[in-house]
């Protein structure tokens, strides 16, 4: 079938059932959207800025298991897009960026909107392509979803000439792929998982920490399973949150620099470590070499081998993909006459129990003045700990993941790699039209809010009746936190001035607004909102202008130097 | 320590660019790069020359297994293997030095492969520190300009990166 470049593309995102696509028209894509408007399986959602379009199919790839769709014209299109793809990338989100080009004639010569979108992006997609003929779209598409999907995912982009869109080529959609140069490895090597099992039957202090890959490959049956099965605490990083169930007794909270007193003291104190899933990133295991002072066994599972050994040596690596080699753990486990020594297991909990009586997430309760924590704390319960949430980055990022327990996967969306402020409501567009009729709550703060405020107009468009909690405290909160700990109260460009009155922006744009300015107002107004189903409501909370994030790990500290409260400081 | 790491890669635009721009990204050095096409022209082969902890190099050989180009990846130092570089040197050759740069050069096996009244271009092959010590056997003030391609690898006897 002889078809144009841009009908090829639109077919191939057909016949990958594409459910939406997030993104902006212009010059370079016209013919593109042409043919979006001649057909109606594949839906496009129009946003107000091409940030907003990658982190909103940045998103509905998060709350789902699919490959989120952007779709972007060349030059400024791309450019703006690139916070969302490295965002993407840096939280290993599966995504294909279709991006406009300019005429293959036009490339090199400066031409209008050009940039060099394959070299711009390099630094921050798995993988990118730039189609020089239409014959080779329908193959490149089909390769761009592989790669995003399989192995350690991550952002694809597929850089498409305007003259490349409008040539003709005979059309057949590939059934499979083959990459001699690209084989994700699934099963874990049956020696080192032999080994794995063994340490954990010999364990006396095990503890089992848990990331965001067992969120992004669907394991977290298989992870709570292995909880239960060894009678080990568990941690989740702050992107691994609902991974296991944070209401359960053997879940001990987040980890690092924001987590748990209980959680980082079981990391350092525990004698043999299962890593499923994560990374050992900077802002999880503090200093590296004081995470390597306690002498302790590493069982490190990932996909990624370059995960591996990046920055704490572990002693048993097991590269595969997690649900495989979970079953194989656990198989093992099974059919193992040894039993982990109850007697150890049971001082170590006795151990973890009075970590936890320290109660590190308590916090000095007001009839005044609003705690933002207990915001959440409301959120958590009006909403039954079952909504979606998304945050933007900050403060109030930090109090969402410790205080609304997550107790199901792919519920917490936030940007935990590269700390994009601004990401809440357009995260939240993706996941509304990804679950429809599920609450969705956007965590957020003045600060971040106002980093893609823009998109309220996108939401009243397609109906998105967010909550929009705006944690108000009229600093952008961790700056300050940091400048009146690390530089004596100098707060340099943290105070908000000139904030714009928040329920009446909401109204401008067709939406609900409310101030909330009395703890005792809080609950009542939650409850208002999400009882308004199909509106968005912006709940501008004034909150307590000098609450901090507690417990804290300063930067370069060890994971057990935890400063637990300001009485501390 | 220095380590001589081999990588078969698509013989795609921009492959280079990929593998350069991890370098570059992550901080890793790079003392020498070698790229052309294989027997089979839809591969190329690359030789780098790259110094690091263990770590350090064990994690470059994973980066780079993971770009998606990528097909193969060896670190050839790790076993017996053969380096060969080749430089093009402009000396000034005059007077009684043109006798003297014949001298050196045949010493060192080197071969002179354009002649002028008053310059040599000697044309050698070697490992690195052949290479080094034929620069510093010569007079210095004596040389006018050098080219060098970088080292290429290759393992010893049954050794072989192929697909």
């Amino acid at each position: 079938m002889l078809l144009t470049g841009a009908e090829i593309v639109v077919r191939c995102l057909a016949e990958e059932k594409v459910e939406y696509v997030f993104g902006y028209p212009g010059g370079a894509v016209l013919y593109l959207y042409d043919e979006l408007f001649k057909q109606d399986a594949v839906r496009h959602v129009l946003v107000r800025h091409e940030q907003a379009a990658l982190h909103a199919a940045d998103a509905y790839s998060r709350s789902t298991d699919r490959v989120g769709v952007a779709l972007v014209t060349s030059g400024p299109g791309v450019t703006n897009a690139i916070t969302g793809i490295a965002t993407a990338y840096m939280d290993s989100i599966p995504m294909v960026i279709i991006s406009g080009q300019v005429p293959t004639a036009a490339i090199g010569q400066d031409a209008f909107q050009e940039c060099d979108t394959v070299g711009i992006t390099r630094p921050c997609v798995k993988h990118n392509f730039l189609v020089k003929d239409a014959k080779d779209i329908a193959s490149t598409i089909k390769k761009a979803f592989y790669i995003a999907k399989t192995g350690r995912p991550g952002p694809v982009l597929v850089d498409i000439p305007k003259d490349i869109t409008i040539a003709k080529a005979e059309y057949e959609y590939p059934k499979s792929v083959t990459m001699r140069s690209y084989n994700p490895i699934i099963k874990g090597h049956q020696g080192q998982i032999k080994k794995a099992v063994q340490l954990l039957l010999d364990a006396k202090r095990p503890m089992i920490y848990a990331g965001g890959g067992v969120i992004l490959s669907d394991c977290s049956e298989q992870l709570t399973k292995l909880v239960r099965t060894l009678g080990a605490p568990c941690t989740n990083t702050l992107m691994g949150l609902g991974a296991y169930p944070a209401t359960d007794r053997q879940f001990v909270g987040m980890l690092g620099m924001h987590g748990n007193y209980e959680a980082n003291m079981a990391m350092q104190y525990c004698d043999v470590l299962i890593a499923v899933g994560a990374r050992f990133d900077d802002r999880v295991i503090g200093n590296p070499a004081d995470f390597a002072r306690i002498a302790r066994k590493i069982i490190h599972i990932d996909i990624d081998p370059s995960s591996i050994s990046k920055r704490v040596k572990v002693d048993v690596p097991i590269v595969g993909n997690l649900p495989d080699v979970l079953d194989d753990i656990l198989r093992l486990l099974d059919g193992s006459a040894d039993r982990p020594d109850q007697e150890a297991l049971g001082e170590w909990w006795k151990q973890i129990e009075e970590w936890r009586r320290r109660d590190c997430l308590k916090y000095k309760q007001s009839d005044e003045i609003i705690k933002p924590q207990f915001v959440i704390e409301k959120l958590w319960e009006v909403t039954k700990g079952d909504a979606f949430v998304t945050s933007d980055v900050g403060q109030h990022q930090m109090w969402a993941a410790q205080y609304y327990k997550f107790d199901k996967p792919r519920r917490w969306l936030n940007s935990g790699g590269l700390g994009t402020m601004g990401v809440g409501i357009p995260y939240g567009i993706g996941v509304q039209l990804a679950h429809p009729g599920s609450p969705v709550a956007v965590v957020t703060g003045e600060g971040s809010v106002q980093m893609n405020i823009q998109e309220l107009s996108t939401c009243k468009q397609y109906r998105i009746p967010l909550k929009i909690c705006s944690l108000n405290n009229r600093y952008l909160g961790m700056v300050r936190q940091w400048q009146e700990i690390i530089h004596g109260n100098r707060y340099s460009e943290s105070y908000m001035d000139s904030l714009p009155d928040f329920p009446k922006l909401a109204e401008a744009y067709g939406h609900v607004g409310m101030r909330i300015e009395k703890p005792g107002d809080v609950e009542g107004a939650l409850r208002e909102a999400f009882k308004r189903k199909n509106d968005l409501v912006f709940l501008d909370f004034q909150v307590d202008q000098t609450e901090n994030v507690y417990p804290m790990v300063m930067g370069g500290k060890g994971l057990t130097d935890m400063i637990l409260s300001s009485e501390d400081l | 320590m220095r380590h001589v790491i081999s990588v078969l890669i698509e013989n795609e635009a921009g492959a280079l660019s990929r593998v350069s721009g991890l370098f570059s990204a992550r901080g890793y050095n790079i003392e020498s790069l070698t790229v052309a096409p294989t027997e089979d022209v839809s591969l190329s082969r690359m030789t780098i020359i790259s110094t690091g902890s263990d770590d350090i190099i064990e994690q470059i050989t994973k980066q780079l297994n993971k770009l998606i180009e990528v097909v193969k990846v060896v670190d050839l130092s790790e076993a017996a293997h053969v380096e060969r570089e080749l430089m093009l040197i402009k000396v000034r050759a005059t007077g009684k030095d043109r006798e003297e740069l014949k001298r050196v050069a045949d010493i060192f096996r080197g071969r002179i492969i354009d002649v002028t009244d008053s310059t040599y271009v000697i044309e050698l092959t070697g490992n690195t520190t052949k290479l080094d010590s034929f620069v510093g056997a010569i007079d210095a003030s004596l040389i006018l300009e050098t080219v060098r391609t970088g080292v290429c690898g290759i393992g010893r006897g049954d050794r072989i990166l192929r697909l």
